[in-house]
């Protein structure tokens, strides 16, 4: 089974709001002081295609699309004991969200050659859109499944499940298929050991830039054209919680009550 | 017809405030395009069909038995086959998993663009703009849809609904799916085993009013109290990621980025110190309200009114107060 993992590192999602700033030029968050982090769900799907390796054998591949901070991830999963690391070197300026990245993961698997398996997290910290995925698939014209928790091996190829609203679903998959992992208990991220984090600055990582598979800047940025974040702004700290005050619990509590009764007024 | 606003239900939508929600977007959106607006359900949600009716210009039914059992790669040919008959200029769905499943891939094949998670939609100098919470709801962004048509998923239950026309469209009865159209890519993916989970009450993201316990509860015993907070309230009980990660309740409690999102008149958080990855649940709250210990926790600045205090000094009160009203 040969797993493409893709892997999307982003500005630690959990820094406090008092540390997050804006880029007003370049329209992003601003780095600042903020670690640099694996998107938690490409965590999840990393975590996924291990624990199928573990399972049927088979060789898994990152691939991450960016500067050179990624190549961190990169080693993360190379710690992780992933058999191939490549990255695509991002263009310096415009900010590339779905639209442009999709296309640059599509050229770069083509330059893999084939997988059976591709995975994504479902949706990224930052952005939040989750869009990506699906995107990869109509590049590379294969199904896809998003919100996949949980695979195995089949007759047909696989046979995945994923999380709807309303419960679960069963799918029966032929190869090859793009999916989206979603996090369960079952996922959660293994932590690589020391000293495979120290090894995995001596395995060979590939670097590959636009022109290497066969694109070109221009062609990235028609693509991230097609939409344009026109505003992005930290709202107005409204600041306006009302605390209930009182010289006692019960006096506080009263008050409580009434507010509380006052909104279920309206529902 | 072309340029239309098309609103599309995926199968198995039921009337709820995501619907009416999805079709007050498209119904406003359609108006300030003085363009009209086409709705497409499947044919087997007759309710849906029936509020649709009152909602739009034109209502086309889905007949095919693929869209009736979402066989994914058949829905998305379908609802392509059906967006690209009327030659939309914004396609809008809702923020179930079946709508996030296709949005982006239907506006590949439509050749626009996709946008999802809409807070807001605005019609600025003849183009779509969409509002969007971004970084964990840090910052709001505003993005410009570039490309025709404009797919949007929108966050439904946050939207108002409209009121009735006074004419009921036709609902054409379509299928799309022809024989030719069976190719390998369709049959790719097949659904063998749906499992409905067995909610007793009401789903989270369906609650109006919800109970939230978080870390600071400090035990599995504490959401007794929540419980009976929620009975007296007619609230469903959710929590905090750490709540269930320390198995206090079970998995489908939780609320956040990770969890789920709800969209209720009344959220209480009780003990949870507001991380944004929780905050993310709750985006659509209307009023948040927290009971916690710590003056500087985080949910404060998300909530309308709160109260410093130990949650064990205020629960217990607030429920018998809350069950003496309901006797009297």
């Amino acid at each position: 089974m040969k797993t493409l993992i893709c892997l999307k590192q982003i500005l630690d999602p959990e820094i406090s709001p008092r540390d997050f700033q804006i880029d007003s030029e370049r329209l992003e968050a601003a780095a600042g002081s903020a670690n640099l982090v694996t998107n938690i769900f490409c965590e999840n799907g990393l975590e996924t295609a291990l624990q199928l390796r573990d399972n049927i054998g088979g060789e898994i591949t990152a691939l991450t699309f960016g500067g050179e901070p990624t190549e961190e991830i990169l080693r993360k999963a190379l710690a992780l004991k992933v058999d191939h690391a490549y990255r695509v070197d991002a263009i310096g300026t415009a900010r590339f969200g779905s639209d442009s990245s999709a296309l640059v993961l599509a050229a770069a698997v083509r330059k893999l050659g084939a997988f059976d398996l591709i995975m994504l997290g479902r949706e990224a910290g930052d952005w939040g859109e989750g869009r990506t995925a699906g995107l990869l698939a109509e590049h590379l014209e294969l199904p896809f499944v998003s919100f996949v928790d949980r695979i195995e091996s089949d007759d047909a190829g696989v046979r995945l499940e994923r999380q709807t609203d309303f419960g679960r679903e069963q799918l029966s998959v032929n190869l090859p298929v793009v999916m989206s992992i979603t996090n369960n208990d079952a996922n959660v991220p293994r932590i690589p050991k020391t000293r495979d984090i120290m090894m995995a600055h001596r395995k060979e990582l590939t670097t590959w830039s636009l022109q290497d598979i066969g694109l070109d800047e221009e062609a990235v940025r028609r693509q991230a054209a097609a939409t344009q974040v026109v505003e992005l702004f930290v709202p107005e700290k409204t600041g306006d919680c009302e605390f209930i005050s009182g010289d006692s619990a019960e006096q506080k509590v009263a008050a409580l009550a009434e507010k509380i009764t006052e909104v279920l007024r309206g529902v | 017809m072309s340029n239309v606003v098309v609103s599309c239900f995926t199968p198995g939508a039921v009337l709820d405030r995501a619907v009416e929600g999805l079709l007050g977007a498209g119904e406003r959106l359609a108006r300030a395009l003085n363009t009209e607006h086409v709705v497409v359900a499947g044919a087997a949600d007759d309710a849906v069909l029936q509020s649709c009716a009152k909602h739009a210009n034109q209502v086309l039914a889905l007949h095919d038995q693929e869209y009736g059992e979402y066989q994914p790669e058949s829905c998305l040919a379908i609802l392509h086959a059906a967006c690209a008959e009327c030659q939309p200029c914004a396609v809008l769905l809702s923020q179930d998993t079946y709508s996030q499943d296709v949005a982006a891939r239907l506006a590949h094949r439509l050749q626009g663009c996709s946008i999802g998670d809409a807070q807001r939609i605005d019609l600025k100098d003849g183009a779509i703009q969409v509002t969007r919470g971004v970084y964990g709801g840090k910052a709001i962004a505003v993005v410009q849809a570039n490309a025709v048509p404009a797919v949007v998923w929108l966050r439904a239950r946050a939207y108002e609904p409209e009121p009735e026309r006074t004419d009921t469209a036709p609902i054409e009865s379509r299928c799309f799916l022809t024989g030719d159209s069976q190719s390998s890519m369709l049959t790719a993916t097949k659904i063998v085993e749906r499992h409905r989970e067995a909610t007793s009450g009401v789903r989270l993201e369906d609650a109006q009013v919800i109970v939230s316990g978080g870390r600071g509860l400090g035990g599995p015993e504490p959401f007794k109290a929540l419980r009976e907070l929620a009975h007296a309230i007619n609230a469903q009980v959710a929590a905090s990621r750490a709540a269930c990660d320390s198995g206090w309740v079970p998995p489908g409690f939780q609320v956040g980025q990770t969890g789920k999102k709800v969209a209720p008149e009344l959220y209480i958080a009780i003990a949870i110190s507001g991380a944004s990855q929780h905050l993310m649940g709750i985006a659509d709250a209307k009023v948040v309200a927290a009971i916690n210990t710590d003056a500087e926790a985080p949910i404060f600045r998300r909530c309308q009114f709160g109260i410093v205090e130990d949650w064990k000094n205020v629960v217990g009160s607030l429920t018998e107060h809350f069950k003496a009203l309901k006797v009297s």
